[in-house]
């Protein structure tokens, strides 16, 4: 796949961003005026509900960033290797799953490793369901975009399951789970809802880009992404398994904010832990260009748009399901963009980019 | 009504006729997608066609009854697509992550319109449906007579399998379409206007999605709720897929998958107390092993989403 760059940044990318985002929302006050809606008045209670108070910043917006950030991170290592990952969020519930299950027997242990083999838990249940789509590619040939697709119903339906069989909240009353022991529970910042995994999600965030930018592995995955018969022809590049790697990678930062909700947020497992993590956090991606540190703001970015159009529901009765139209307008807005950027900097024949 | 009499008989004839409705959204959107890909495209937004046609043919239903609703919705779809064509065919950007966004956009207006017009406390919303329509003497044989019971639309989907096959296969313009999917370059050096061909394929693509939406509705539920095609334009995509980019290939892999979803109702009736969770990952599950199977044999177009 060579849709995506994966350049340097210039400016160039972050006026066509903040074009982007500010499409989005013009997009969003001129539906909402032809609605019939006071635009103005549902912008502000956008902003108030994501910006408002530190409270409402800290334990609504940054605490839902949290899953953006770290899934994007994974969509973005599966995107510069050419490997379309949009089963995320079937790879966020098989974490949330194993993690939950793994949270419940976990009574009698201390906090600090109780914690980490929830989120280890987490992590691989989020490998093992994109070592699937990984493996059918590698094997048959398989169009990862389908098999992901197709393994995120399973995963709904298996956490239906879990919810309803047998991980059932012991009175078998409510499709949910019990809550996992409080020592495998994150920890709080004082004052806030914020878990502790915002600050894993940022170390993770360095780390993905020390990976890009300074190690051969980096090199390989770019290679593989931006020109895959190139790499194949160098004889270095096992094309193949780099980008199988890059997916069940991406899988496993999936099955990470998986168990990172539960352990952080929810306590149990519920059907409904996800309001759309896995196909948000592709915007998430894409907006950055696909690099890790800019992730960290669109994530808050994303964030701040999803709790904010919470509060637009409440103070000014606008749905808050409008909002994937601002989410949808910033994607194409930064694809278009990206698409005239390649077209300038490498002239194609008429046509030969149709 | 079917159950009345009893028997074997009788309970494998309604099991046929679940597979046979389950499965024709899909095959309507799968129609679609399969001249979609055979021009050289991947459309995603399949399923925001399908949800547009489903929310446009509740409100074209419920103002003019279900033939206007069936217009609408083939509108919708096709105004969505047109949206996707635009971006992609014409701006150059990704098919895949467009075609995803397209759906959330479908998402997020479908659920605002419905609000919008319906109010937010989601009363159920009731419209008129098409009434089943009896194919003559034989909708009386057994097991085949409950099949041949289907509202309009429905024999609408399986006459479009061998229209669309002889569009592709045995004329001129077929000839072309497939041309801009298989080799685009050459296609275009014999004079084929490979981008207004892709156009016009995404479009009747997002007409049948419409289309695929408004039988959800107006010929099974009889309602909209929001997010209600449920994931059935991805489906579509793995039945084209499945079929190997053929009408009657998508007609077989529309029907196995059918079955497949059926089966659950089979069970529930023969009292084998199952998970009713199984038979949901049941089709999606067994449809990745049949591309398994399938792919190795068949390729897709050739230049199947190299934008």
């Amino acid at each position: 796949m060579t849709m995506l760059s994966v350049t340097r940044r210039g400016l160039g990318d972050w006026v066509a961003s903040l074009a982007a985002v500010l499409a989005g929302l013009a997009i969003l006050a001129l539906g909402l005026s032809v609605a019939g809606y006071d635009a103005a008045g549902a912008l502000a209670a956008l902003w108030h509900g994501a910006f408002g108070s530190w409270y409402a910043f800290t334990s609504a917006t940054l605490v839902r960033a949290i899953p953006l950030i770290t899934i994007g991170l994974g969509i973005a290592l599966a995107f510069r290797a050419g490997a379309l990952n949009i089963g995320a969020e079937g790879q966020f519930y098989a974490g949330a799953i194993l993690a939950t299950w793994t949270g419940l027997h976990l009574q009698g242990w201390p906090r600090f490793p109780a914690v980490v083999m929830v989120l280890l838990a987490g992590v691989v249940g989020g490998g093992l369901w994109s070592l699937v789509p990984a493996w059918l590619k590698r094997r048959y040939g398989v169009l990862e975009v389908i098999s992901t697709l197709m393994l995120n119903f399973v995963a709904e339906a298996l956490t239906s399951l879990m919810v309803q069989g047998p991980l059932q909240e012991a009175r078998g009353v409510y499709p949910q789970s019990d809550s996992i022991v409080a020592a495998a529970r994150l920890p709080l910042i004082p004052g806030t809802r914020l878990h502790w995994g915002f600050a894993l999600s940022l170390f993770l965030a360095a780390l993905l880009w020390f990976l890009f930018r300074r190690t051969l592995w980096g090199f390989q995955l770019r290679a593989t992404g931006t020109n895959p018969r190139a790499a194949r022809v160098s004889g270095r590049i096992n094309v193949g398994a780099v980008a199988a790697a890059a997916l069940i990678g991406s899988g496993m930062l999936a099955g990470l904010a998986g168990s990172m909700e539960v352990s952080g947020v929810s306590y149990a497992l519920f059907q409904s832990l996800s309001p759309g993590y896995g196909f948000t956090a592709i915007a998430v991606a894409l907006l950055a260009r696909l690099d890790p540190r800019v992730i960290v703001l669109t994530g808050v970015l994303f964030a701040a748009l999803e709790t904010g159009a919470a509060g637009m529901q409440r103070d000014a009765g606008v749905p808050a399901v409008v909002v994937y139209v601002v989410e949808a307008v910033i994607i194409l807005v930064v694809l278009v963009a990206d698409a005239g950027a390649r077209r300038r900097a490498a002239p194609v024949p008429e046509g030969a980019a149709a | 009504m079917m159950l009345a009499e009893p028997g074997v008989l009788a309970l494998v004839g309604s099991f046929a006729a679940a597979a046979v409705r389950i499965s024709s959204p899909l095959l309507i959107a799968a129609i679609g997608e399969t001249v979609v890909e055979r021009s050289g495209v991947i459309n995603l937004g399949l399923e925001g066609a399908m949800l547009a046609g489903a929310l446009a043919a509740a409100i074209g239903g419920s103002i003019e009854g279900p033939w206007f609703g069936l217009v609408l919705a083939a509108g919708a779809g096709l105004a969505l697509m047109a949206l996707f064509a635009g971006v992609t065919i014409w701006l150059g950007a990704d098919q895949i992550i467009a075609g995803t966004a397209v759906t959330l956009a479908a998402i997020g207006l479908t659920g605002g319109l419905y609000r919008l017009i319906y109010g937010a406390g989601g009363v159920g919303l009731s419209l008129p449906t098409f009434s089943a329509v009896s194919v003559p003497v034989l909708s009386r044989v057994p097991v085949l007579g409950p099949i041949l019971q289907q509202p309009v639309p429905v024999y609408l989907g399986f006459l479009s399998v061998p229209l669309v096959w002889l569009f592709l296969f045995r004329s001129r313009f077929g000839l072309a379409l497939r041309a801009a999917g298989e080799a685009p370059d050459a296609a275009r050096t014999a004079g084929v206007p490979v981008r207004w061909y892709r156009t016009a394929a995404i479009l009747f693509g997002g007409a049948m999605g419409g289309l695929a939406g408004a039988t959800l509705v107006l010929a099974q539920v009889g309602t909209f709720a929001e997010r209600m095609t449920a994931g059935r334009g991805f489906v579509a995509i793995a039945i084209v897929v499945l079929g190997r980019w053929h009408p009657f290939g998508a007609l077989a892999a529309a029907l196995l998958f059918g079955l497949l979803t059926a089966l659950q109702f089979l069970f529930q009736a023969s009292g084998i107390a199952i998970p009713y969770q199984w038979f949901l990952m049941l089709p999606y599950a067994l449809t990745l092993l049949a591309l398994a199977l399938v792919r190795r044999r068949v390729a897709a177009p050739a230049a199947l989403a190299k934008g």
